[in-house]
């Protein structure tokens, strides 16, 4: 058999059926460590249509930074309780809300931490691979030391971060297209 | 602190074999497909990590599409199987794959499939699987009908079932679709077509296994998955 990558294909329409068994909207269990918080936005589309089958899924690094991964040299101090992932639909008017905790800082480019953030994918009927992003937050000082933001044009890393509404609460859209396109990775 | 060595990036991709963002004959991806070209970042500790996924409690007949039911359901019983390695040809282990589709029929059973076929009262189409420590999968399924849906005149989308594989790190994430061979639809069908590279396109269809067929009982497919891999040396 060929080792080159199997393509991708969109999840469809219907990827319900096979997506919401795993529906994790509260990824952190109430005995999790950390800052408890809400991140609520709308999926739009490039003429800022709603998009109302559009699911994100979500990974995160526990409240002391460490993921619940094996790659992760800290891995034996993670928070037991924490695993960080989940998977969140939009609903009728494209919109999504989950409840976790504020991850810590991880290493990042040359050992330097990174500012607090998810690792976000998007998946929608009508795009044909998983689009990858972050979610920073916009009362982290460090952001302005994060390697990875540095290599994002300065008027486009206000995409990526969720603005604080209220004590705990974050709003944070994505936007596909078009004026104040979400910023995408590859990697 | 001294420095530890950087983190090995994923290969990649080789040109063609995965689809653009953008591809107008399926016309969803006009405005749905991501925009501007995505901005290139070397992996950090966030991309090489990811959940893992073996701790579920899968249902009792999550490999099995055909039980749980009053009865059968209708169409023709098939036993899909397969490896899941990555592009260095390492067994991907534990790992869940979710799958789902129409059933024989050609009909979703969700509120948005309005196809004029009929719902089959002992189909589901949810499926899940892990897979063993040589990365081996293998679910019992009815092999699903083509369906109509709008993106042109007279479209019919080839039988396909949606697979969902996680692998070890979020870089390894994979949504694709197994198609069936010799079927005549794929000619015509953008959604696999939307994979510039035909030999590439070709490894999203399965093959009919003689192995996996059951005397009998069912007709076996064989779909082996590739997740991407790891370089194996070292870039900065
Ligand atoms: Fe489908």
């Amino acid at each position: 058999m060929s080792f080159q990558a199997t393509p991708w294909q969109t999840v469809g329409p219907y990827y319900r059926l096979g997506l919401e068994p795993l529906y994790h909207t509260d990824i952190a269990p109430a005995d999790a460590k950390g800052e408890r918080i809400t991140i609520t936005g709308t999926v739009y589309d490039g003429i800022g249509n709603p998009v109302s089958d559009a699911v994100l899924e979500l990974w995160q690094a526990d409240a002391d930074g460490i993921y619940d991964h094996a790659e992760d040299p800290r891995h034996d101090a993670h928070d037991p309780t924490f695993h960080g992932w989940g998977r969140v639909p939009t609903d009728d008017a494209g919109r999504f809300s989950f409840t976790t905790i504020k991850p810590g800082r991880v290493p990042g480019l040359k050992d330097l931490p990174q500012a607090p953030h998810l690792v976000a994918l998007v998946f929608m009927r009508g795009l044909l691979k998983a689009a990858p992003t972050r979610i920073y937050f916009s009362d982290e000082a460090s952001n302005g030391e994060d390697g990875i933001l540095a290599l994002v044009p300065a008027e486009r890393r206000g995409t990526l971060v969720a603005q604080q509404t209220a004590p705990g609460q974050y709003a944070w859209n994505v936007k596909m297209q078009g004026e104040g396109e979400t910023v995408f990775f590859r990697y | 602190m001294r420095e530890s060595k950087p983190l090995s990036g994923y290969r990649k991709p080789y040109p063609g074999s995965q689809p653009p963002y953008i591809h107008p004959s399926y016309a969803s991806t006009v405005l749905r497909g991501v925009g501007s070209e995505p901005i290139a970042i070397p992996v950090t500790l966030s991309e090489v990590t990811g959940p893992t996924l073996d701790r579920l409690t899968l249902g009792e007949h999550a490999a099995d599409m055909t039980a749980g039911f009053p009865g059968q359901p209708l169409g023709e019983r098939i036993i899909v199987s397969g490896r899941v390695l990555d592009e260095n040809g390492k067994p991907v282990r534990n790992t869940v794959v979710e799958v789902w589709q129409c059933n024989a029929a050609g009909r979703y059973l969700h509120k948005g499939d309005q196809h004029d076929a009929p719902l089959d009262p002992n189909f589901k189409g949810t499926g899940q699987v892990l897979t063993d420590e040589h990365g081996r999968y293998r679910f019992k399924t009815v092999k699903p009908g083509a369906y109509p849906w709008r993106n042109h005149y007279n479209a019919w989308r080839p039988a396909h079932i949606h697979f969902s594989l996680h692998g070890g790190g979020i870089g390894q994430r994979l949504v694709t679709q197994m198609y069936f061979p010799n079927d005549p639809l794929l000619a015509f069908d953008p959604i696999y077509n939307c994979v510039p590279d035909p030999k590439a396109a070709e490894r999203m269809v399965s093959s009919f296994d003689w192995e996996t067929t059951e005397n009998e009982y069912a007709l076996g497919y064989r779909f082996d998955i590739v997740l991407r891999g790891r370089k194996q040396t070292v870039w900065e």
